[in-house]
């Protein structure tokens, strides 16, 4: 085994103890400073969270900025701004993981209307702002963990999805939830990719009863900011105890639905990603095992990997809905 | 040109990759997964070397104008093939020591479980074979076999071809750019196999 020293983790990614800390006071002094501006679109080149400030409404500024803070569930470590809104799976804008960061900075994404369609009372089309009226933002500290084996810890802000759902008052026959992500070429460079394996648009979908999970999450920030065009500006879905691919970005229509929805990664390869695709390190994928996972920033000579844990770590809280389920068939 | 100075300079170009990726990885240019990266791009660099092995011979038949021909290629064709071998050797290097951390027990399970690196491996035996025979002794020595032997890098090439396919995600596009590379190079020796190579000299063919 080598001798590991920690000089080879560049200091730059660990976050500083005192930043950690006083992140929120940190953060409050930060938005003050001198606003990074490119090209005016809500653009963030990642960098240090004190420099980089996302361009966006006023409205979702002030409302992230009172968003209650969040407790993690673990003792971990944020993975840091610049890695969080760097290192991105975001094909619609390319399939390098630096892509979403570099090409998404042409994506309007102020207005922005959702679509609610399907089995509920009051469908119609939402500006964002009408969708968070009055609603009280939360911070959560959430593990994503990719299946391609990497995971993260992110603080995300934004609210249940639950709480958006009953709103609109499903009816009986509200099955499923189904989630489609914007396609807009002209903005999304790799929709315009001849040789993806992804048919646009990016779709995903849910369980009514996982959907209505306390833990599903809507966010429209993360780090106390507006949510970066890579990170799937400005209203994304996060559910932690599932392979990231579930947590679509950029969502312009929420349907509810009787029969289970398509789902974009199960259309590609359904004999490799599932529709319920709990994170589960006994079922392997059938390319690479699912047992472990590099949580990022993974040192060079000292690679930082864990142990992957039943869903994703949230069996507690989501195991239940799973009661007699065969996770193996149903992947 | 002196050959020595063509010697040079395609020696220091071939080190440029590394050279970039060295410095890269200093600077932390590499983003939050380092080592996924360099394994990437030395994957990469790998076989851009060897779609260039590959192509010395076709590029020296085939483009022959007034004073513009390719026949000068040859003789760096041996180096362009251990340069192959190097980033081949960079590139596993790296997945052992950054990715898996040189633990060998969680080698022998990767490779059961991930289909794509299990086959690569005759590639790494047949590619090193390659390089330990790729001196004039070496070839007097083998002989008719240096020939054979040799002829295993159409091997290597669509192993290394499946190594890529093999972890297609959301682009095909690595698969197809590699592909037709590969296609091409190995279609024109087939081509020359069936029809001969037209030159009087050398014509091979089943005519």
């Amino acid at each position: 085994m080598l001798i590991r020293r920690t000089s080879d983790i560049p200091s730059s990614e660990i976050t500083p103890e005192s930043v950690y800390r006083n992140r929120r006071e940190f953060m409050r002094g930060a938005v003050g400073l001198t606003a990074l501006s490119i090209g005016g679109a809500a653009f963030a080149k990642p960098g240090n969270i004190a420099d980089a400030e996302v361009a966006g409404p006023d409205w979702l500024k002030t409302q992230i900025a009172s968003a209650s803070p969040g407790k993690a569930d673990k003792a971990e470590d944020l993975t840091p701004y610049q890695h969080v809104t760097g290192y991105n799976n975001f094909y619609e804008f390319g399939y390098d993981k630096t892509d979403p960061a570099d090409k998404s900075g042409l994506l309007k994404v102020d207005p922005w209307q959702v679509e609610i369609a399907g089995a509920v009372n009051k469908p119609g089309t939402y500006h964002l702002e009408d969708l968070l009226k009055g609603v009280t933002l939360e911070e959560r500290i959430y593990r994503l963990r990719c299946v391609e084996a990497w995971s993260m810890v992110i603080p995300w802000i934004g609210f249940s999805l639950a709480d958006l759902l009953k709103r609109f008052e499903p009816t009986s026959k509200a099955k499923y939830v189904a989630f489609t992500t914007l396609q807009r070429p002209e903005e999304m460079p790799g929709q315009k990719a001849r040789l993806s394996t992804i048919q646009w648009p990016y779709r995903e979908g849910l369980r009514l009863d996982e959907a209505m999970h306390p833990l599903t999450l809507l966010a429209v920030g993360l780090y106390g900011k507006i949510l970066p065009n890579q990170n799937g500006a400005p209203l994304r879905l996060v559910v932690p105890w599932k392979y990231g691919f579930k947590s679509i970005k950029s969502i312009v229509k929420i349907e509810l639905t009787e029969t289970q929805p398509y789902t974009s990664w199960s259309a590609i390869a359904a004999e490799e990603y599932g529709f319920y695709a709990n994170v589960n390190p006994k079922v392997d994928h059938p390319r690479w095992s699912q047992a472990q996972e590099r949580r990022l920033p993974s040192g060079l000579l000292r690679p930082n990997i864990i142990p992957t844990e039943m869903f994703n770590g949230y069996a507690d809280q989501v195991a239940s809905l799973y009661n007699g389920m065969d996770l193996r068939t149903f992947y | 040109m002196p050959v020595l100075w063509r010697r040079t300079g395609i020696f220091l170009l071939s080190l440029a990759p590394l050279g970039w990726l060295v410095w890269a990885t200093l600077t932390d240019k590499l983003g939050a997964d380092p080592a996924k990266t360099i394994v990437l791009l030395t994957g990469h660099y790998t076989f851009y070397f060897l779609l260039l092995t590959l192509a010395v011979t076709p590029l020296r038949k085939l483009i022959k104008f007034r004073y513009f021909h390719f026949r000068w290629l040859q003789t760096h064709r041996r180096m362009l093939g251990l340069f192959t071998l190097f980033y081949a050797l960079i590139h596993m290097t790296a997945f052992l020591v950054f990715i898996l951390g040189l633990d060998f027990s969680l080698f022998a399970t990767e490779l059961v479980k991930r289909p794509y690196i299990l086959f690569t491996l005759p590639a790494a035996v047949l590619l090193i074979a390659l390089g330990i025979t790729s001196t004039q002794g070496m070839m007097r020595r083998l002989g008719k076999n240096w020939k054979r032997l040799h002829n295993s890098i159409y091997l290597i090439a669509v192993l290394a071809w499946l190594h890529v396919f093999l972890q297609v995600r959301s682009s095909y596009q690595d698969a197809v750019v590699f592909g037709i590379g590969v296609a091409v190079l190995l279609g024109v020796r087939l081509y020359w196999r069936i029809f001969g190579t037209g030159h009087p000299r050398t014509a091979s063919g089943s005519k």
